[in-house]
């Protein structure tokens, strides 16, 4: 009885930290409410330290306040001189052994998970896409298939993705908390690591690694769609030609005209290139955001086409043309937000979590 | 000469005392004022930042200035506030402990201050010379590589100027240590802030040769045009990160370390009992000291270094857990059974179990190399690093001064002022701190200028900068504190706490030549045993004698200024070869310095038999 008892007591506990940790934070974003492989082992080994910990805690807080409770000096005995005690060689023993089982408890799924997500021996065998880091954008090359996105990376549900992952400047970190832990984004070597996810959806990206001013507006989306969707995506992406599909409107029309004229060609390139200065713009107008984080819309696209700084300090757009007039840039946005050559959007993502 | 400077009370007096004192009372102060001028500098420049995170979106500050905040906060804390602090307090204490006259080398001593004190400024002065660095604390290459401006430039040499400092007062302690304790002041009766002093400079002798040589090569690469972590010409930016931590995770031991003994002393003290388990205590410090050598790398679980090495430096991380425990269970069961005495010193010292259990549970959280991958370089690590700097090392630092006030400027500090600062700083400290955990892992990265709306972030950010409110004024009201004293307390009596240690039978007036009989220790709590035997002083180990003191001298503030000047020529010789006059003209007084201090005698002097019994009356 007593047995089932503490049983049922660690279960609530466990239930009650779960429940706390769900409430904590925006769906898409936090790391307490994992929809991925590599989030939910972390979870587990922030959960089993947490718990174990908090005993700890708990058995340090009754000491002190007990101590405090017994031996604060008393009105009577203000000279009273306590016995010296020199030490205690069992209670010694006892707090030098209870931590080392304690932290042997935490040890043994640290690294077993650790060479868990380690182990890439199936990467062949599943969908590579490598990332280049930038200041402040991120590349995404789908190997193979010839595809290139910028800030949205689009993979499939209840499937192992890989990302090589390497910087072309500074060290950047790949993190997409509800999915997985981060990588760093190194400019020496290629990191390898996987995204598994198991519900669709639209997962935050952001950088983890201190880049430079726009640190902290280098986000990106992981657009999880199912595997249906997914392979229509891939299809729409490889039969987009740039050169035969027709701007929709006039006024994109004129866009182009601009687009080509001003030389943002030179960067940006538009349809599947290896080119990858700027970020590529085939499937611009199916962005979730602008530059990552700003809300999609026009006016804020002709803001930052006549001066990128002020949205993103210290980015490497900036200067890089000539000067843009506030209606060539809306012409630019106009044919820039069209460029949609899929029907698979983030809106298909499953639950679509925005913003 | 003594009754000389006693006289002379001129401004200029002072001044020109101080520039040239080598007495390590003096420097302790000196690195005290330093010390609590560049906290409040990186305190100032923490509010900046809390006040940039209050709301989401906010354009308090831009983004460059606000990576100038968190460089030079990062940097002035760890660097030229902690650790000087903590230098300071041994300087003023440790040798009065062991019943020392000084310690090994004073001259070496007030180098070390001049250094640390010019390198701080040295930083500093970046902020009126077109922009402080902005590559954070740790400076990761190639983004401090590529840093434009001259910034990092500064923070380069304002660290190699500091850190020679922090070397030569590692070494000078070691050597203090082992050589000048009183008769029977044998190893297991120091006390353990000595202890905690000597394994704090073994370290810095062995951990801060590795920044030294991590800054040149970075100075190198900025200022010389070599390629040392630039991937495009071979070079290997993951270097600097080994580099940087085979330092800085020793340098937090450097700062935690000291502060342990502050709290082993304060609870012995105010419990009335010795402190239980001495030697589990010292050989929990040693190894502690030796084990923080062997973690370095789990500041680095993300930068792809494999499974094998991940997980070797999860379990070494976690082993530090285990000494760390012995402390703070044998702390408790100092004050279990003790007599116990609630006091300002007492109240940062209680506080600081709580607080940085928490900040050690968390410690072992983030060892845990998977979890690592969600907690680094997150809001959860800024929590976790600052509930061991402040709720330890601050909360040390604050018991300590309140301890040994009495020792160092000969008053008590006032305890309702003590109790207002300690509740404000205490809860604004946790309010700060406690929320960023959560914030990390909702998805906060660390050194972020904006975070966006409707992220369920805006709270916790509110939460956190209200609390850097409430720790602000706990700093005022203890500045206050400090300064009332200062005019209007009364003269400290002799051993206001009925203490244990040997510095509190240093006279009350604090001679300059602390001991005019070195005392004879007959155990561990020397004062205490004495006054338990009804002697209530010390015997004295020899009969009034010559007193051997070294000279004043200006060179080390000299030698100093003009590795200052030459920091300036190294920095600007890239643009203008006017710097070269600089580099070679400060150098050259610099080593002018030294030529004459090695060529020119200095026996230092003797306080004569006559002279100390004359002082006597």
């Amino acid at each position: 009885m007593k047995g089932w008892m503490g049983k049922f007591k660690v279960l609530s506990l466990l239930g009650l930290v779960a429940l706390f940790l769900a409430a904590c934070g925006k769906e898409n974003l936090t790391a307490l409410d994992p929809k991925g492989v590599g989030a939910q082992k972390s979870l587990d080994l922030i959960i089993i330290p947490t718990v174990i910990m908090s005993f700890v805690f708990l058995v340090v807080m009754v000491l002190l306040v007990l101590a405090l409770i017994k031996f604060r000096k008393k009105k009577g005995q203000k000279d009273f001189i306590p016995k010296q005690v020199e030490g205690n060689k069992t209670l010694e023993v006892v707090w030098t052994t209870i931590p080392i089982i304690l932290l042997i408890i935490i040890a043994v799924p640290t690294v077993i998970y650790t060479f868990d997500l380690a182990d890439d021996a199936d990467a062949s065998d599943h969908l590579n896409i490598n990332v280049t880091g930038n200041q402040y954008w991120w590349h995404f090359d789908y190997e193979g298939l010839e595809i290139q996105t910028s800030q949205d990376v689009y993979i499939p549900v209840n499937s192992k993705v890989y990302f090589n992952m390497k910087s072309s400047d500074v060290i950047h970190s790949f993190w997409v908390p509800t999915l997985s832990g981060k990588l760093d984004v190194n400019p020496e070597n290629e990191n390898t690591f996987f995204l598994d996810a198991h519900e669709e959806g639209v997962y935050w990206g952001k950088c983890a690694e201190f880049c430079g001013p726009s640190h902290s507006l280098m986000d990106f989306k992981v657009v999880v769609v199912s595997q249906e969707e997914f392979e229509q995506w891939v299809a729409d992406m490889q039969n987009f030609d740039p050169e035969t599909a027709e701007p929709a409107t006039d006024a994109a029309a004129q866009g182009r005209e601009l687009f080509n004229e001003n030389n943002c060609l030179g960067c940006h390139a538009i349809g599947s290139s290896a080119a990858a200065i700027g970020p590529n713009l085939t499937n611009f107008g199916e962005r979730s955001r602008l530059a990552g984080i700003e809300e999609m819309t026009k006016e804020k696209l002709v803001e930052w086409i006549v001066n990128p700084e002020l949205i993103k300090p210290g980015n490497k757009m900036t200067g890089k043309y000539p000067e843009v007039s506030q209606d060539d840039a809306a012409l630019i946005a106009e044919y820039l937000l069209q460029l949609s050559p899929s029907e698979i959007t983030t809106e298909d993502a499953g639950n679509g979590i925005e913003q | 000469m003594s009754t000389l400077t006693a006289q002379k009370t001129s401004f200029a007096a002072v001044l020109w005392d101080y520039l040239t004192t080598v007495d390590h009372k003096k420097i302790g102060k000196l690195y005290l004022y330093g010390g609590a001028f560049f906290f409040l500098l990186g305190g100032l420049e923490a509010v900046i930042i809390r006040i940039q995170l209050i709301k989401p979106e906010n354009d308090f500050i831009s983004a460059g200035l606000y990576n100038e905040m968190i460089t030079m906060h990062g940097t002035t804390m760890i660097f030229f506030a902690a650790t000087p602090l903590l230098l300071g307090l041994m300087n003023a204490i440790m040798p009065l402990q062991i019943g020392a006259r000084d310690v090994a080398f004073p001259f070496v001593n007030a180098l070390g201050f001049w250094l640390f004190l010019f390198g701080g400024i040295m930083l500093n002065v970046s902020w009126l010379t077109g922009g402080a660095p902005d590559a954070g604390w740790t400076a990761y290459a190639p983004l401090s590589t590529t840093s434009p401006g001259h910034g990092v430039d500064y923070y380069v040499l304002g660290l190699q100027l500091s850190g020679a400092g922090t070397l030569m007062g590692g070494i000078n302690f070691l050597v203090t240590i082992v050589n000048m304790r009183a008769p029977g002041m044998t190893f297991m009766r120091m006390p353990l802030f000595t202890w905690t002093t000597f394994i704090t400079s073994v370290l810095i002798l062995f951990a801060f040769p590795a920044l030294t040589v991590g800054l040149f090569l970075l100075m190198f690469d900025r200022m010389f045009g070599s390629a040392f972590f630039d991937t495009a010409l071979g070079g290997n930016s993951i270097i600097w990160q080994h580099l940087f931590w085979i330092f800085g995770h020793p340098e937090v031991y450097v700062l935690i370390l000291p502060v342990f003994g502050v709290f082993s002393e304060i609870f012995a003290t105010f419990s009335k009992k010795r402190l239980f388990g001495y030697t589990a205590m010292v050989f929990a410090t040693i190894l502690i000291g030796f084990l923080g050598f062997m973690v370095w790398a789990h500041h680095m679980f993300t930068v792809g270094m494999g499974p094998v090495t991940n997980s070797i430096f999860a379990i070494a991380t976690m082993a530090i857990a285990v000494p760390t425990g012995i402390k703070i269970f044998n702390w408790l069961l100092t004050l279990w059974g003790g007599n116990i005495t609630i006091n300002s010193a007492m109240l940062w010292a209680l506080a600081f179990i709580p607080s940085f259990t928490i900040g050690g549970m968390t410690g072992v959280m983030v060892a845990s190399s998977v979890a690592d991958y969600q907690y680094h370089d997150t809001y959860f690590v800024v929590a976790h690093f600052h509930y061991v700097i402040v709720g330890g090392v601050v909360f040390g630092i604050l018991a300590a001064c309140h301890y040994w006030w009495p020792i160092m400027f000969k008053r008590v500090l006032n305890e309702k002022l003590g109790k207002w600062a300690f509740w404000n700083f205490f809860i604004g400290f946790h309010m700060t701190f406690f929320i960023q955990h959560f914030l990390g892992l909702m998805g906060m990265p660390r050194r972020y200028w904006v975070f966006l709306e409707n992220q369920g972030l805006d709270l916790g950010n509110l939460i956190s900068s209200v609390g850097a409110l409430f720790m602000s004024i706990g700093v005022i009201i203890f500045l206050y504190n400090a300064i009332y004293c200062w005019f209007k307390g009364d003269p400290a009596p002799q051993d206001p706490w009925d203490a244990r240690t040997l510095e509190w039978a240093v006279d009350k007036s604090v001679p300059y030549y602390n001991f005019k009989q070195l005392p004879l220790v007959r155990g561990l709590d020397p004062l205490w045993i004495e006054k338990m035997e009804g002697n209530g002083k010390m015997t004295p180990a020899e009969p009034v004698g010559d007193i051997h003191m070294p000279h004043g001298s200006i060179l080390p503030f000299l030698m100093t200024v003009g590795f200052f000047i030459a920091s300036f020529g190294f920095i600007y010789q890239t643009v203008n070869d006017i710097a070269y006059i600089f580099l070679f003209g400060g150098m050259g007084l610099a080593l002018g310095c030294m030529l004459v201090r090695s060529l020119k005698d200095d026996h230092g002097y003797h306080i004569t038999k006559e002279e100390l019994e004359k002082e006597a009356d």
